[in-house]
């Protein structure tokens, strides 16, 4: 079932709970930084104080999935780069992939845990889902909140500039270099 | 001395005598606070009024024959975010501008024991008045007698909050006024 451009060796695939996190994760993230780009550009509404919150939650719920991820990753390890694939690659391009993934899931649990704290130093603690309160494990205070600030919007940008360098790569595997290497990251394909 | 003298002598001496229960009793509004607290959506968050005033008139002896009138300055709320309380003087909110002051006056006041008491009177805040009652505990010490307690409100009641804000799910119902007044000449209770 396999094209010609495709490789005679098919690339070993991701487990299907790694591959289940990633989109789901995926998803969340793009909701997310959407959400959070959008959000702060509304003026004092209940539709502002939904959308914060919403945001919020997600993030929290980003953080948690990530955990969990990062310790499926560690106990599962990925599949390494086809032999073929690695001697071809170029070591920027080599160091690349692996530095842009790991910037990922640094940034995977920076971005939702500078954004906690944010909101709990600006004196909003947050309240999972309206119902489980989460704990400050930073100080309420107005000038740690200023601080904060900024570094939850940095972060959060060059989280989405990762994404779609991420993005990109995967497409250029797919449509330039025609080596398969997307597929690894989607249900088996049957027959 | 006729028996009318006497008597009218025996009166006088009597008010001169008697503690002048309710000269002096002021509040100390340094040591003094009236907070609140509200939740949006399901987070809690604290408020208070920097400016209130009381005039106490609390007879120890005679506690059912006492007086409480509590105002506060609603201009002056503050939940800690310049953003939300540049909102509070609104219209929506409190509308300070028509109605500056909220206020209570007591109808009621009765002795529970223990230094407790509970004060019945009339709520008004921005043109709507109800009635309540809030269980007081006043504890000594020293010269000074500390008033505390919490009653509990319904924002809409008193239409605070309006238009879309009268989504509860967004900002709750119930809010908390929690206050503690710190309070001069008042007798031993």
């Amino acid at each position: 079932m396999s094209s010609k451009s495709i490789t005679t060796h098919a690339p070993a695939r991701y487990t299907a709970t790694a591959k289940l996190l990633h989109w789901i994760l995926a998803l969340a993230l793009i909701a997310a930084i959407g959400m959070g780009l959008y959000m702060v550009s509304l003026s004092f509404s209940p539709q502002r104080l939904k959308l914060y919150n919403w945001h919020k939650w997600l993030g929290v719920s980003i953080l948690a999935l990530s955990l969990l991820r990062l310790g499926w990753r560690l106990a599962n390890k990925p599949p390494a780069l086809p032999a073929a694939m690695q001697a071809r690659m170029p070591a920027w391009q080599h160091k690349a992939h692996h530095g842009t993934h790991h910037a990922l899931y640094a940034l995977f649990f920076l971005v939702p845990l500078l954004g906690w704290a944010y909101s709990s130093a600006a004196g909003f603690p947050i309240v999972f889902l309206g119902l489980v309160p989460l704990p400050d494990w930073v100080p309420v205070s107005p000038a740690l909140a200023e601080t904060i600030k900024p570094l939850h919007q940095w972060s959060a940008y060059a989280l989405a500039g990762l994404i779609v360098l991420h993005i990109a790569a995967a497409l250029k595997h797919q449509l330039i270099d025609r080596d398969g290497l997307l597929l690894r990251m989607l249900p088996e394909r049957r027959g | 001395m006729t028996l009318r003298t006497l008597v009218s002598s025996i009166a006088l001496a009597g008010a001169a005598l008697s503690p002048a229960a309710f000269a002096q009793q002021k509040l100390v509004p340094a040591q003094s606070s009236v907070g609140f607290t509200i939740k949006q959506m399901g987070v809690p968050l604290q408020g208070q009024f920097k400016q209130f005033d009381a005039q106490v008139q609390f007879d120890t002896a005679k506690p059912e024959t006492s007086k409480i009138q509590f105002t506060v300055a609603t201009g002056s709320a503050t939940m800690g975010s310049k953003e939300t309380d540049a909102e509070m003087p609104k219209a929506t909110w409190f509308n300070v501008a028509s109605f500056p002051q909220a206020r209570f006056e007591s109808t009621a006041v009765k002795a529970l024991g223990g230094g407790k008491y509970q004060v019945d009177g009339k709520l008004s805040i921005k043109g709507q008045s109800q009635n309540v009652s809030v269980p007081v505990t006043l504890t000594q010490t020293g010269a000074t007698t500390m008033a505390a307690g919490t009653l509990p409100i319904k924002r809409l009641t008193f239409k605070i909050g309006e238009g879309e804000w009268t989504d509860t799910s967004m900002v709750a119902d119930d809010v908390q006024i929690t206050f503690k007044l710190a309070l001069t000449g008042v007798g031993k209770i």
